[in-house]
């Protein structure tokens, strides 16, 4: 999603405070052991020790003699430190990194079960003595957890994964209004921003699926097994909706419409006239295109493609006869709409 | 040879580290800053450097004292980091606490924050706690962060740095450049705020990220402001923004539609009649109802209140119309 940045200068000068301290508690460590214990690969752990290798002041000022055994780290892969006890503790947390680490606990407790949730308020409140008094040492972050109304599925989705079971769901389908009931392997439930997903296999699809769950309108643990007992959830923070087919949509937005800028992916955008701009969107089906549309009026003109144009303007038509014909009166007998396809 | 960066804010960091005394800034050119030639440009150069270096060190969680280097004058200045201030408090961790400080590693998708999350548990390594995530089976969330002002607002708000950055608001043709002094960043149903003092207006002001069309500049030294105490910048954001009286709207639904509107409908009345149509009472502001009425097309209908129902109408006209 986000490219790692380049590493720093002070990067390697963190990495270091916290690498040396680790060092000198135990006197003597394999190379190996130091990287795993830091998530790292050897090569860096060597490179940052014959930085502070080259570390050391002139005679007289404190830290003139620290030592890296280079010896021992090129023969039997051994780091020795010697001669830092000066730095024999970590640095505090600089306010943007407390901030990091409790706001991403913090979102983690808001969506965490019961007692999971106890053990990150018990973690919280360490860590929050730590940065300082009260957390005034916090910077002003906030996220506000966007609650998961899906709430009453997801017992069962829980259950069923953790004995794989198949479950039966019925999946609410927004771009067709529709419900659809299907019987479905489940794999394990993700979180990706504010929405948790049901990862699954799919049998009425026969494909893998991704399901909303604050779509998922009920659940139902079946007895049969799922058929591949050991299947790993897939990582869903990206890429899933690529394989599904679009048509470039192209919408000519008033100003009071160009939010759709910021919500959807727009592939391209050009300024039109009369302070419009023009966009391009990947839709996967027709009546979502016509939804938004509907939601924009007036302030947004379709320009592409035609054929969409034309559907648009009919059920806008029959919409108004709702009103202005014989409208909601109860002689008027319901009909399906015209465009019932995807 | 000038020497690296990284090796130079090292020495920085051990020299002023545990110094009894401050550390006057000419012995700390002497010590780690030799490769500057004394006067003019290798002054400037210098101040430069050292101004950067600082702040390197304040960001990585060094607190850096400021004080009088001279018993007998005060204008020398010098600089200390003192050990215990500096010093991450002993904490120790249960492993299953520990295993939750795994997972919130992977909570930021944003790469500043991720990166300011690792180096928080990097410490706390160092301090001899083991982590691994793997032992606790819970759905870590994740929170982005795309909006390109995001980075620069975030460090200004760190920094209390003034900014300033276009902004288009979504009823205006042109954007206006804004000059504000940020106070912190709210993230709410999934889109990031900005809550500050609008210098220009001379009033706190909140501002969408999404709505920042431009690079946001900083301008003006660090430490330029105080945020009023005890700002909550959740609520500031929750006050500010617009807020529209909602209204009980009766809504004639074709049965097997509208699912999302049934299901935070106040009631749904199966029809009665030979008419077909369901009731569905759902309430909310006149103009997202109409935005959402409208997005059903034919297939809902609103009965009632009249305000919803000439909304709709009126919309509706302007696309027939427009496409004739």
């Amino acid at each position: 999603m986000t490219t790692q940045p380049a590493d720093t200068a002070p990067d390697q000068v963190a990495r270091l405070l916290a690498l040396v301290p680790y060092l000198l508690a135990r006197g003597e460590v394999r190379l190996d052991e130091a990287a795993a214990h830091f998530g790292t690969d050897a090569a860096q752990i060597e490179r940052d020790l014959r930085l502070l290798f080259m570390t050391g002041l002139s005679p007289g000022l404190p830290g003139d003699l620290i030592e890296v055994d280079l010896d021992a780290l090129e023969g039997d892969r051994m780091i020795r430190v010697d001669n830092a006890d000066y730095l024999a503790r970590p640095v505090r947390f600089s306010p943007a990194e407390a901030t990091a680490l409790v706001v991403a606990l913090r979102t983690m407790a808001d969506s965490a079960p019961e007692g999971a949730a106890d053990i990150i308020e018990r973690t919280l409140h360490k860590l929050e003595e730590a940065a300082g008094a009260d957390g005034e040492d916090l910077l002003r972050l906030h996220v506000s957890p966007t609650p998961l109304e899906a709430s009453a599925v997801v017992p069962v989705l829980e259950s069923a994964i953790a004995h794989g079971h198949q479950v039966e769901i019925t999946y609410h389908v927004p771009s067709r209004d529709q419900e659809s009931r299907r019987t479905v392997d489940p794999r394990g439930l993700a979180r990706v921003e504010d929405l948790l997903y049901l990862d699954a296999w799919c049998h009425t699809a026969q494909g893998d699926r991704a399901f909303r769950v604050d779509r998922i309108l009920t659940a139902r643990e079946l007895g049969t097994e799922v058929a591949d007992k050991g299947a790993r959830p897939r990582d869903l923070t990206e890429g899933w909706f690529t394989d599904a087919e679009t048509t470039t949509v192209t919408l000519r937005l008033a100003p009071p419409a160009r939010w759709v800028i910021e919500y959807y992916q727009v592939t391209d955008q050009r300024p039109g006239p009369h302070g419009t701009v023009d966009v391009d969107l990947e839709v996967a089906s027709e009546q979502w295109a016509q939804s938004l549309l509907f939601r924009l009026a007036p302030h947004a003109t379709l320009l592409a493609p035609a054929d969409y144009a034309d559907t648009f303007t009919a059920v806008a038509r029959e919409a108004l006869n709702l009103y202005e014909g014989d409208g909601v009166d109860s002689t008027r007998t319901p009909h399906d709409p015209p465009h019932t396809t995807e | 040879m000038a020497q690296p960066r990284a090796e130079r804010l090292m020495n920085l960091h051990i020299l002023l580290l545990g110094a009894k005394r401050f550390i006057s800034k000419d012995a700390i050119r002497d010590a780690c800053y030799s490769e500057y030639p004394r006067g003019g440009a290798g002054d400037e150069a210098f101040e430069r450097a050292f101004e950067r270096d600082k702040d390197a060190l304040r960001q990585i969680g060094a607190v850096i004292e400021v004080g009088s280097a001279d018993a007998f004058f005060d204008d020398e200045i010098g600089y200390r980091i003192p050990t215990e201030q500096t010093s991450l408090p002993e904490i120790r961790f249960e492993s299953d606490e520990a295993a939750v400080l795994g997972l919130a590693a992977q909570v930021w998708q944003h790469a500043t924050l991720a990166k300011a999350t690792g180096r928080a548990l990097a410490k706390l390594k160092g301090q001899g706690v083991e982590i691994d995530p793997s032992r606790l089976e819970v759905v870590a969330p994740s929170i982005s962060a795309d909006e390109p002002a995001f980075e620069p607002l975030w460090d200004a708000v760190g920094k209390r740095r003034q900014v300033s950055f276009p902004y288009q608001r979504a009823t205006e043709t042109q954007p206006t450049t804004r000059r504000v002094q940020p106070w912190g960043l709210a993230r709410s149903s999934g889109r990031w705020y900005v809550v500050g003092f609008d210098v220009d207006r001379g009033a706190e002001r909140v501002f969408r990220l999404s709505r920042i069309v431009g690079p946001v500049r900083a301008t003006g030294k660090s430490g330029a402001y105080d945020v009023p105490p005890g700002t909550d910048v959740r609520a500031v954001a929750r006050r500010l923004s617009p807020t529209f009286p909602t209204v009980r709207a009766e809504l004639g639904v074709r049965p097997g539609t509208g699912v999302a509107l049934r299901r935070r409908a106040e009631s749904v009345a199966p029809a009665t009649d030979a008419s077909g149509w369901d009731t569905v009472v759902v309430e909310g502001p006149v103009h997202e109802l109409a935005d959402e009425v409208l997005t059903y097309g034919a297939d809902v209908v609103v009965q009632a209140p009249q305000a919803l129902r000439d909304e709709v109408v009126s919309r509706l006209h302007s696309i027939v119309e427009g496409s004739s």
